[in-house]
């Protein structure tokens, strides 16, 4: 299948070198299809090829421009990242999603001075945000930082709006990326008023008896989980063995994938999960996909990935991607975009409602809006609830807003500190 | 035909005794030095330097190290890890605590902080031996981890445990950060390789070397025949401590410029600078170099032959990759158990009497 892809890949270079000469638009994918993170990295990068496929293959391409995707596997080892990043940059790479916090960390500095954009889409380094300091680095649609505020604020309203006297335990993966919510949860529970018990698990996640055995005895009113990988598995399945309630249970967007709620069968019924986009294969999309991508043997990996949560998580940074190309011609008016046009593309990104409906996503992911000033996008979420029986997750809440007056004054003391420390100067005019 | 011995006499006990005593020999190392020092940088570029030759830099420090401690003094040891990560740590610190500190400096202190580190833990090897001492090395491997992700005091107390190394330069080159030059970071790490790569050949032939490798031969006979067991034990330790903590350094600081240490310097680490000395030559300061490459080289390679190269997809790639390195691996230890470098050896007695092998 793969092959099949080349050869048409191929072929499209081969016709178009016969026409005028068009530069095609480069897009890297740092994948990892190996290791002990395989099964969550598959569906996204599916979902990320996928896309690009159906744009060259239904539309021509971006504008008519061709789009060459890339792949490179990192294993989710940063030393491959630093690899794979280094051996693709050199092809006019547009944008990296590094889709690791321990890669977007190290790729942060280099692809700033190397004027490529990274869109590290809900994970990385969250005070890049600042777009006052962190001039090629975005991570709309929302940060963890958000997610912690959101979910904070859907588990007020589940109470009745006061949390004070609860407890509220974490679950996190010992790494930078699991520590990432602990200093926002920490500021909301002195706003609050409820009680914060931190559990690091540590990598990859398969040993957590004592702390399901701590939840036991402290007996937390909600737990939430920054996990990735086989650590979610293994928390959903030991909360539903002592019995916690799993309605009061609530992970990251990258805690919450079919991967990880399957093996616990029945016991993982009600389990939570905050998102920022829709679930399912029922979208207009979905019709183009299986004709252009899935039924003409294109399909990036085996095919049977469709409408799961990462695949569908792929598919929206594709389709950000795009969408930000489409605005980087618009605005410089040129279809060979260079990666600082792409930056100014993204920065300028404005998909509404109403494009999600053109492009055959009605409701399927939040408003995103850019600007110099904000690349952390509108900070909001929705949550997802997972129905063991019919092995489905569905939307149970609207949009909710992040604490903007928590999360937003955290963004820019981090953000300050990385640039006195590397001598930024501040952009946007201010 | 390849070593023409001929008319190559040694007069003198000093020359018959160095390091490269055959002169077709010789003149090969300092051509191969003059090689990487003076024409790489020329055509360095980003994916070679932070992809092929830092990486291998990097890897062979470590190499040496574990091989002063392992093929010289016979101390098995599963630390390196968290060894590197002392390193790495401690330049960190020493870089956002003292900005003013060259970065030369800043290593080898790195490096000495690593060895006294290294000598508490080589404390144990006093007492136990063989597989008890490498669990209980592996036990400060899992203790220093844990430490530099606990305790916020070293990593400036960032909101992520993530370290990133601030820009420095050194005689107005840059060294680390985003902007430095491949051809300069390239040379930094070659700098130091270089020298501790002569200076732990010097030592292992000197007198500690030889106190080191009594102790591995037979640690009894060693104490009858006046070697103190505490001092070289503990000299291994500090010095192969001293090396891989300089690598962990280099890693953090020139090589990724961000570590965080479960990731980086995790259990992964000490089993692959223990293959590479294994593979490359225990007690051999050219195995380490060919161990290193092995191990860090052969990787990259095939992923530029079959992901790249041949278009095969990249999950295909990264499985043949890992199939092809392990059996290879196995072969090498089947046909060669003393190393690449042992291999090396016969070939090079074999091709010094060529052709004329009876």
């Amino acid at each position: 299948m793969k092959l099949a892809k080349l050869a048409a890949i191929a072929a499209t270079a081969l016709t178009i070198g016969a026409g005028p000469a068009f530069a095609e638009l480069v897009f890297p994918s740092l994948s990892y299809r190996t290791g002990p993170y395989a099964p969550n990295g598959i569906p996204f990068a599916d979902g990320y090829a996928d896309y690009f496929t159906l744009i060259n293959e239904r539309d021509g391409g971006i504008e008519g421009q061709k789009i060459k995707l890339i792949e490179c596997e990192t294993g989710y080892n940063t030393e491959k990242g630093v690899e794979c990043y280094e051996s693709t940059k050199g092809e006019g790479a547009l944008v990296y999603q590094p889709l690791s916090t321990g890669i977007t960390y190290q790729l942060i500095p280099k692809a700033t001075a190397d004027h490529i954009p990274i869109h590290s889409m809900g994970y990385g380094r969250t005070s890049a945000a600042n777009g006052k300091v962190f001039e090629y680095v975005f991570n709309y649609p929302g940060t963890y930082w958000d997610a912690a505020s959101i979910i904070v604020k859907y588990i007020s309203s589940e109470e009745g709006g006061d949390l004070k006297g609860k407890k509220i335990a974490l679950v996190y993966h010992n790494s930078a990326y699991g520590k990432e919510p602990i200093r926002t949860l920490e500021e909301l529970s002195k706003k609050h008023g409820y009680e914060l018990l931190l559990l690091p698990v540590d990598h990859p996640g398969q040993e957590q008896k004592s702390t399901w055995l701590q939840i036991r005895k402290e007996r937390p009113d909600y737990v939430m989980m920054w996990g990735w990988g086989v650590m979610n598995q293994v928390a959903i399945q030991e909360a539903a063995n002592i019995r916690f309630p799993m309605d009061h249970f609530i992970g990251v967007w990258w805690s919450a994938s079919e991967n990880d709620t399957i093996p616990a069968g029945d016991g993982a019924d009600g389990y939570k999960a905050i998102t920022f986009h829709g679930v399912g294969d029922d979208f207009p999309i979905y019709a183009d996909m299986r004709k252009y991508v899935l039924d003409a043997g294109k399909a990036a990996g085996a095919g049977d990935q469709l409408g799961t949560v990462l695949y569908n998580r792929g598919m929206v940074a594709a389709m950000w991607a795009v969408e930000a190309a489409r605005k980087a011609m618009e605005i410089h008016g040129t279809k060979e975009i260079t990666p600082e046009m792409m930056r100014d593309g993204m920065e300028a990104l404005d998909v509404g409602e109403a494009r999600l409906k053109e492009l055959g996503l009605p409701g399927f992911t939040v408003p995103v809006k850019v600007s110099c000033e904000s690349h952390g996008g509108p900070g909001l979420g929705m949550i997802q609830q997972w129905d063991a029986k019919a092995k489905k997750w569905s939307i149970i809440t609207g949009l909710i807003e992040a604490d903007r007056e928590v999360v937003d004054p955290l963004i820019m003391e981090d953000s300050q500190a990385f640039a006195s420390e590397n001598n930024i100067e501040m952009r946007c005019g201010s | 035909m390849l070593y023409r011995e001929a008319g190559d006499f040694k007069t003198t006990y000093r020359s018959d005794q160095q390091t490269f005593p055959i002169k077709s020999e010789r003149f090969l190392f300092w051509a191969v030095i003059a090689l990487v020092a003076l024409a790489v940088p020329f055509f360095i570029n980003d994916y070679l330097e932070k992809a092929v030759l830092i990486p291998f830099l990097v890897y062979a420090m470590a190499a040496l190290g574990l091989n002063i401690l392992i093929g010289y003094c016979g101390q098995v040891s599963l630390g390196t890890g968290g060894f590197m990560a002392v390193g790495a740590y401690a330049t960190y610190k020493l870089m956002t605590g003292f900005e003013w500190m060259p970065m030369p400096v800043i290593i080898i202190l790195a490096g000495f902080i690593t060895a006294s580190v290294g000598i508490v833990f080589g404390l144990p090897s006093l007492r136990i031996k063989g597989f008890y001492l490498a669990v209980a090395t592996l036990a400060s491997q899992f203790f220093l981890v844990w430490l530099f992700n606990k305790v916020p005091w070293f990593y400036n107390h960032s909101a992520t445990g993530q370290i990133t190394a601030p820009p420095r330069e050194f005689l107005g080159f840059t060294l680390t950060g985003a902007n430095a030059e491949p051809y300069a970071t390239y040379l930094f790490c070659l700098g130091f390789v270089f020298v501790f790569a002569w200076v732990a050949r010097n030592l292992t032939r000197g007198r500690i070397g030889r106190q080191w490798m009594a102790i591995r031969d037979m640690d009894i006979a060693a104490e009858i025949i006046g070697v103190n067991p505490l001092m070289s034990k503990l000299s291994a330790f500090a010095v192969s401590s001293f090396y891989i903590g300089i690598a962990g350094a280099l890693y953090f600081s020139v090589w990724t410029g961000a570590a965080e240490v479960t990731e980086a310097f995790g259990i992964d680490k000490s089993f692959d600078v223990l293959f590479m000395i294994i593979i490359g030559g225990l007690g051999s300061i050219l195995g380490s170099l060919i161990g290193a490459a092995f191990i860090v080289l052969l990787p990259v390679l095939m992923t530029n032959i079959f992901a790249r190269w041949l278009g095969m997809s990249t999950e295909i790639a990264e499985h043949m990759q890992i199939t092809i390195v392990g059996v290879l691996i196995i072969f090498f230890l089947i046909k060669e158990p003393h190393g690449i470098a042992a291999l090396w050896r016969t070939i090079k007695e074999k091709l010094r009497l060529w052709p004329f092998p009876h």
